[in-house]
C-alpha cells in the first residue's frame, strides 16, 4: 500500500506544519527535561539542592553507606523476586487458558483479570488493608506464612496486580502464534505436556520474559499499595523514598531517585524489546 | 451414512478440552478470588460497617451512615475538587496529546517506533520518581521557579498549589492519553483525507469531518485512562500539593491512617470504584481494548 503518498496529504503545510513539529518537540522536552535536571542535581556537591557547587559522587556514596536505604532495597528485591515468579507462572497459565481454550465462565474470568489493571491504586490499597485486617489470623495458619513481618503481605498484593499484566503480555504473544504448530505436534503423537514444553513454551518465551520484566518493574515501583500493607521495619525502597520525598527535597533522595528511575527505565526498555519481538512477528504475518 | 467420528465422542472431546482450559486457569482464578474479589467484598462490607469508639471497623450493626456522610459539605468539597481537577487534567492532556499523536502517526516507521518508545518509557517507569523530579524543579530555588521569574512571568513558586498538582498529573498521565490516541489515528485510512482534499475540502475541514470522527475511540479511551487515575490520585497531591486541600485519593488515605474511619474511607473507595466501572464500561463499548 502506498501509505507514504497519502500520508503526505495528511500532514499540514506551511506554518502549521512547523507548529506541529515544534509542539511535539516541546512535549518530549517536557517529558525528559525534569529527569535530566534530577540526574544533574544528583551529582551536585552541595547540601542544598538549588545551588550548584560542582560535580560530586558524594551523594551516591552516602546512598551506599545508608543502612536504612540498603535494607529497604533488600526488602524490595526479595518481594519483587517472589512476586514476579508467582505472577509469571499464574499469569502465563491464565493467558494459555484464555487464549487456547473455550470454557464456560471464561468471559467473566477475562473481565476480572482486567480489573487490577484499571483499578485506582488507592482503592486497591484499601482493599488489601481491609483484607489483611480481617484475615491475617487465618492466613497465618498457612505453613511458612507469617504476616507480621509484612513481606508476605507485600508479595500477596503485588501478585494480585501483576498476574493481570503478565497475562496481557503473554496473551498478545499467544494470539500472534499459529496454533498449527501445536496441532502438528499433537498429530505426531506428542502429548499435551510435550506439545507445551517443546512447541508452545519456546515460542511464547519472549512474551513471558517481557511480562516478567514488567512485573519486576511494577513491583519495585509500587508505592500506594505497598505503603498500606508494609509493616514497620519492612518498608520497601519505594515507600521509604515516598516518605522522604513528601517532606522535602534532599540531594540524597535525588541520588536514590536516579538509581531507581534508571533501573525502572532499563527494565522497561528491555521488556519493550521482548514485546517488540512479538509485534514484529505480527507484522510479518 | 455414518459420520467418521460419532457426534457423542466429538462432544465429549470438546467438553474434555474445556475442562482442561478451566483447570489451567484455575490457579489464577483461585488467586484472584482470594486476593482480589474477597478484598473487594471486604471494602464493600466495611462501607456498611460500624466504627467502634476506638476507631476499629467492626463488621456488625450494618448501616448506611458512611454513605449518608458522603453528602456532608467537607466530603462534597473534596469530591467536586477532585472531579474538577481530573476534568482539567484530562482536557489539558487531550489538547497536548492530540497533535503529538497525529505527528507520530505521520512519521516514517523507524522514527515512529523511536518516538513511541519515547512515550512508553515514561508510561511504564517509576511514577513516584517522575513526580518527585517536579518537586525538585518547583522548589523555591528550583530551576522552574528561577526560569519563570527570570523571564518575568510572575511568581514562579507554584509548589503546594493547585496548578502544581495539575502540572504533576498532566506530566504523569499524558502518556496514557498519547498511546490510545496514536493507535486510533494510526488506523485511519489516509486516502479518505486525500479524497476529501481532491474534492476541495480545506485542511481544517478534512480534519474535522474525517480525522477527528475516526479518532474518537482513541479520544474516549485516552480520556478515561487519564480521568480515572487522576480522580483517585494520591502520590501526586502528596508530593506536589502540600496539605492545603485534600483530594479524593489523599482523603481516603487519611480516613484509614489518621482519622481511623474505615467505613467512610470505604464508602469513598466504593465511589471511586463506581467512577472506574462507568469509565471501564464506556472504554470497552468504544473498543478500547483493541487500542
Amino acid at each position: 500500500m502506498n501509505k507514504g503518498a497519502a500520508l503526505s496529504t495528511a500532514e499540514p503545510k506551511g506554518a502549521s506544519r512547523w507548529a506541529l513539529r515544534m509542539h511535539s518537540l516541546l512535549i518530549y522536552v517536557f517529558f525528559y527535561a525534569p529527569i535530566v535536571v534530577l540526574v544533574v542535581y544528583s551529582f551536585n556537591d552541595a547540601q542544598l539542592v538549588g545551588d550548584w557547587r560542582g560535580f560530586s559522587l558524594g551523594w551516591y556514596e552516602a546512598f551506599l553507606d545508608n543502612d536504612n536505604i540498603q535494607e529497604s532495597i533488600w526488602i524490595s528485591v526479595k518481594v519483587c523476586i517472589a512476586s514476579t515468579v508467582i505472577s509469571v507462572v499464574l499469569g502465563t497459565m491464565a493467558a494459555l487458558s484464555l487464549e487456547r481454550f473455550r470454557w464456560w465462565g471464561q468471559k467473566a474470568f477475562d473481565a476480572v483479570l482486567y480489573l487490577p489493571i484499571i483499578i485506582p491504586d488507592v482503592t486497591m490499597a484499601v482493599m488489601m488493608l481491609a483484607f489483611f485486617n480481617e484475615t491475617s489470623q487465618l492466613l497465618n495458619l498457612i505453613p511458612g506464612v507469617d504476616l507480621s513481618a509484612g513481606l508476605e503481605k507485600l508479595v500477596f498484593s503485588h501478585v494480585a496486580f501483576n498476574i493481570s499484566f503478565v497475562s496481557v503480555v503473554v496473551r498478545a504473544r499467544l494470539a500472534n502464534l499459529d496454533a498449527t504448530m501445536e496441532e502438528a505436534a499433537s498429530d505426531l503423537y506428542a502429548n499435551r505436556w510435550q506439545t507445551f514444553r517443546r512447541v508452545t513454551l519456546p515460542q511464547i518465551m519472549p512474551g513471558i520474559i517481557g511480562g516478567a520484566l514488567l512485573a519486576i518493574t511494577l513491583s519495585l515501583d509500587d508505592v500506594v499499595v505497598s505503603s498500606f500493607v508494609a509493616s514497620v521495619g519492612g518498608t520497601p525502597i519505594s515507600v521509604y523514598v515516598f516518605g522522604l520525598a513528601r517532606k522535602g527535597v534532599t540531594p540524597l533522595i535525588n541520588a536514590v531517585s536516579v538509581v531507581m528511575l534508571s533501573a525502572s527505565m532499563l527494565l522497561i526498555l528491555a521488556s519493550l524489546g521482548f514485546q517488540r519481538a512479538t509485534q514484529f512477528a505480527r507484522e510479518e504475518k | 451414512m455414518k459420520k467418521v467420528s460419532p457426534p457423542g465422542l466429538e462432544k465429549q472431546a470438546i467438553k474434555a478440552k474445556a475442562r482442561q482450559g478451566f483447570f489451567i486457569g484455575l490457579p489464577s482464578i483461585a488467586y484472584l478470588l482470594i486476593f482480589f474479589i474477597i478484598p473487594l467484598g471486604y471494602v464493600i462490607a466495611y462501607s456498611f460497617a460500624t466504627r467502634s469508639r476506638s476507631g476499629r471497623t467492626e463488621l456488625r450493626d450494618w448501616n448506611v451512615d458512611a454513605y449518608i456522610r458522603l453528602g456532608e459539605d467537607v466530603v462534597q468539597a473534596v469530591a467536586w475538587r477532585s472531579l474538577w481537577i481530573a476534568v482539567l487534567t484530562t482536557v489539558i492532556c487531550l489538547l497536548l496529546a492530540y497533535p503529538l499523536a497525529f505527528f507520530i502517526s505521520t512519521r516514517r516507521p523507524v522514527i515512529r517506533n523511536l518516538l513511541l518508545v519515547g512515550i512508553m518509557i515514561p508510561f511504564w517507569s517509576n511514577f513516584l520518581i517522575r513526580t518527585y523530579a517536579w518537586r525538585v524543579l518547583l522548589s523555591s530555588d528550583g530551576l522552574f521557579t528561577k526560569v519563570v521569574e527570570g523571564l518575568g512571568l510572575g511568581d514562579g513558586r507554584i509548589l503546594f498549589t493547585r496548578p502544581a498538582v495539575i502540572l504533576g498529573l498532566v506530566y504523569g498521565y499524558l502518556p496514557f492519553m498519547v498511546l490510545p490516541l496514536y493507535a486510533s489515528i494510526d488506523r485511519i485510512n489516509w486516502s479518505l483525507v486525500e479524497g476529501a482534499r481532491d474534492l476541495y475540502a480545506s485542511g481544517w475541514k478534512a480534519f474535522r469531518r474525517i480525522v477527528w470522527p475516526l479518532s474518537r475511540p482513541g479520544v474516549v479511551a485516552g480520556s478515561i485512562l487519564v480521568f480515572v487515575p487522576s480522580f483517585g490520585a494520591y502520590v501526586t497531591p502528596a508530593i506536589l500539593g502540600g496539605n492545603k486541600e485534600s483530594l479524593m485519593g489523599s482523603y481516603i488515605v487519611d480516613q484509614f491512617m489518621d482519622a481511623r474511619n474505615g467505613p467512610l474511607g470505604s464508602s469513598l473507595s466504593v465511589l471511586v470504584l463506581g467512577v472506574m466501572l462507568i469509565g471501564t464500561m464506556i472504554y470497552f463499548r468504544q473498543g478500547g481494548r483493541n487500542l
